[in-house]
């Protein structure tokens, strides 16, 4: 059997990338992306955890994960589509309105 | 069962009258404000009048309480008024003199601005002074006292345009307020020791209680601080400042309330409260030697003023001295007596110079008088009764009245002779300076300008009468003269042991035996007839004395006080310079305050501390915010970073104490 800590450095790798691309890129679709892949490095740990503990609360948290994730994408796509409609642009730099 | 004798009404009268020509008067003509301000003040003169004549058949004392106004627990103090002989006197002397103030007014204040606001605080005036006269406890009599400030307040300033006379106002005031804080404490020590502060009460509390003789307690402590408040009221050393300067006032408020009324309620707050008093020799002495003193110390101030206001001025407050050495030998009824005949001679004087003043256009300084005894007869006529009668001359009222109080200075189980030979030199001094003023304003030449320039310039519109010279008053200025002239002269002849069988209830009826003597009968043992005759003999060769030094100096070789001033250099200075009490004062108390406000608690506490606090907090709250509102840049990243920093500053924060 794959030793827990396998998966749990898996994870982390997989959310220190999310982190990074959230960070570093600019089109806002990459940035969604990065989101998607943070929350799936952690859904990989619960899991991993669950199937340790023969525990299957860790497996329904990652279903609810999975549901806000895609009613987030939803909303997400929705709002990147209006900021293209009135801005012509995907640049998060571009997008500043809110700056002081 | 008395009859409903509707007290209340005596101060409604004129209340209402305030109010009418305070709120409507400017719409009104003068005849009009004229109608309303005397017929109130006049109907509560007649109100007076008709109590008095009903008072024989009366239960002394009428209490009748109008409506409940503080109920705390087991104190209680009421809209009640109280109705003994003692109120009767100041009643009639207020409403009285009042009346014919008023009267005089209309002619006096004719042609100046505000004429319906000057009547307007006269009936308030009025308002308060009965309500002080007829209330029947402190606390209301304390209303009526702060009362009359105001009144004077407004009064003093009625000319609020002139500097002067703004910050007069406001030395009256603020002289009264040290007062009114010995009075307060007064009545504050009377609730926490008696649980009341009605008369009736308050005296049923103290008569029980024995004299404090060769101690001080309770009862000399109130005592004491009453006597403050009366000192701030009544201008005696060392709060008589503020009543020289109350001259800037229009002369009718001068002889109504810096003469007649107002400034005797010290004297009727101490009367009223004999009961204390009698109980208390120390604080009878403290009175006896603060009115001996302000009597002489004010008088010869008297002497070396040169306005015809200040020397009467400094004359009210010697004369108020008179009062206050009777209350403090325990003869409450001769100074009352004393008190009233002032009333009607002071009153008169003042009334009097107020025509000499109107005759020569506005003019007080008495070297530019002179020779106004044929121009303006009446004048002269009825000041030359109240000269007189101020200075002690028999059988005027002032010689009753002064010569009762050295009689009971001396003779009183309190009295002491030093009392009486500085009351008998004082009569003297009175006496000079009265008939200084007297051959000054009247005889000699005329020493003022052409009368034609020297008219008036305050009133701004020209004279209705046009007149040319010196001229007499009308004669709605003459008829209050000549009646206070006539009372000057006969108002004594009720004789001061008549008078003082009248006011007998009120100062010997509780008298037990559980105290001293208490105030003085005139009929007990110590009657030395013989004695009093050589006194009154004394008193009056003092006044006469008086009359031909100042006749002898100001008529006969008006060359020589010029002379005697140089000769006498330095004390002569002081007298002229009222011994530089002002400036003491200032020095004393008025500077440091102001100093003190200035430097340490505008600067030292308001501004760096209070307003410091507030604004650095500011300043901060602004810096910090400068600094912190570069992290709204808008920039998503850069709030992705400042999360993904926190999320790992906390992470890192619990692998840390996880770890130990």
């Amino acid at each position: 059997m794959v030793p827990i800590s396998y998966y749990l450095i898996l994870s982390g790798i997989l959310f220190a990338c999310g982190v990074t691309g959230f960070l570093i890129k600019r089109n806002i679709i990459t940035i969604f992306m990065s989101i998607e892949l943070m929350l799936n490095g952690v859904n990989l740990s619960f899991v991993a955890f669950a199937a340790e503990w023969k525990m299957l609360s860790g497996q329904i948290f990652v279903f609810f994960v999975m549901v806000v994730a895609a009613a987030e994408t939803a909303v997400g796509l929705a709002i990147i589509i209006a900021v293209f409609r009135t801005r012509e642009t995907l640049n998060v730099d571009q997008v500043n309105l809110l700056k002081l | 069962m008395t009859p409903n004798l509707h007290l209340w009404l005596i101060p409604a009268l004129p209340l209402i009258g305030a109010a009418v020509n305070g709120l409507l008067g400017k719409r009104f003509s003068r005849q009009t404000v004229v109608a309303v301000a005397l017929l109130f003040s006049g109907a509560a003169f007649a109100m007076a009048l008709w109590i008095a004549s009903q008072f024989s058949s009366l239960q002394a004392p009428v209490i009748e309480t109008l409506a409940a106004w503080l109920h705390a627990g087991d104190f209680q103090a009421d809209f009640a008024f109280y109705l003994d002989q003692l109120s009767l006197v100041m009643l009639l002397v207020v409403t009285g003199v009042g009346f014919l103030i008023h009267i005089y007014s209309v002619g006096y204040m004719w042609e100046e601005g505000g004429f319906y606001r000057f009547f307007a605080y006269l009936n308030l005036f009025m308002f308060f002074m009965l309500t002080l006269v007829l209330a029947s406890n402190y606390l209301l009599m304390f209303v009526g006292w702060e009362g009359v400030g105001l009144a004077s307040y407004l009064l003093v300033g009625f000319w609020f345009t002139k500097d002067s006379a703004a910050s007069a106002g406001k030395k009256a005031f603020i002289v009264n307020r040290i007062g009114d804080f010995g009075f307060l404490i007064a009545l504050f020590l009377m609730i926490q020791h008696f649980g009341s502060l009605n008369f009736v009460e308050v005296s049923q509390h103290v008569t029980p209680m024995g004299a404090e003789i060769g101690g001080a307690g309770l009862l000399t402590a109130i005592g004491l601080l009453l006597m403050v408040g009366a000192a701030g009221k009544s201008a005696q050393i060392p709060l008589y400042v503020w009543l020289p300067d109350a001259m800037e006032g229009p002369t009718p408020v001068s002889a109504l309330i810096h003469a007649a009324t107002m400034v005797t309620a010290g004297v009727y707050m101490v009367s009223r409260s004999h009961v204390i008093f009698e109980r208390a020799p120390m604080a009878l002495t403290v009175v006896a030697i603060i009115g001996t003193l302000t009597a002489l110390f004010a008088a010869t101030i008297g002497m070396c003023q040169t306005d015809i206001k200040k020397v009467l001025a400094y004359s009210t407050v010697s004369q108020l001295g008179y009062m206050f050495i009777a209350c403090g030998v325990g003869a409450f009824s001769a100074g009352i007596f004393h008190l009233m005949t002032h009333a009607f001679f002071k009153g008169l004087l003042f009334l009097a110079a107020g025509s000499v003043i109107h005759a020569v256009g506005g003019e007080q300084d008495m070297r530019r008088m002179g020779g106004l005894r044929t121009k303006i007869p009446w004048t002269f006529w009825t000041m030359t009764a109240g000269t007189f009668a101020i200075a002690g001359f028999p059988p005027l009222a002032g010689f009753f009245s002064k010569d009762a109080i050295l009689w009971q200075a001396y003779s009183s189980p309190y009295g002491n002779w030093v009392y009486w030979a500085i009351g008998v030199f004082t009569a003297f001094i009175t006496s000079f300076y009265m008939f200084r003023q007297w051959f000054l304003t009247f005889f000699g030449e005329y020493r003022g300008e052409d009368a034609n320039h020297s008219q008036q310039p305050r009133a701004g519109a020209p004279a209705p009468h046009g007149h040319g010279g010196v001229h007499e008053s009308p004669a709605v200025m003459l008829a209050p003269l000549v009646i206070l002239a006539l009372l000057s002269v006969c108002g004594g002849w009720i004789g001061s042991e008549r008078f003082d069988k009248f006011l007998s209830p009120v100062f010997h009826a509780e008298v037990t035996a559980g105290s001293t003597t208490g105030a003085t009968a005139p009929a007990e043992p110590r009657n030395e007839n013989s004695s009093e005759t050589l006194f009154t003999g004394i008193s009056v060769s003092a006044a006469l004395l008086g009359f031909l030094l100042a006749w002898r100096l100001y008529h006969r070789r008006p060359e020589l006080p010029q002379k005697i001033a140089g000769s006498l250099g330095g004390f002569y200075e002081a007298v002229l310079n009222k011994y530089w009490v002002d400036e003491i004062y200032a020095t004393v108390f008025v500077k440091p305050l102001i100093d003190g406000s200035t430097k340490l608690l505008w600067h030292g506490v308001d501004r760096d501390v209070i307003d410091a606090t507030l604004d650095n907090s500011a300043e901060g709250a602004r810096e910090v915010s400068d600094a912190v509102r570069h992290m709204q840049s808008g920039n998503i990243r850069s709030y992705a970073g400042w999360v993904a920093a926190g999320a790992a500053a906390v992470i890192f924060y619990m692998v840390w104490t996880g770890s130990r």
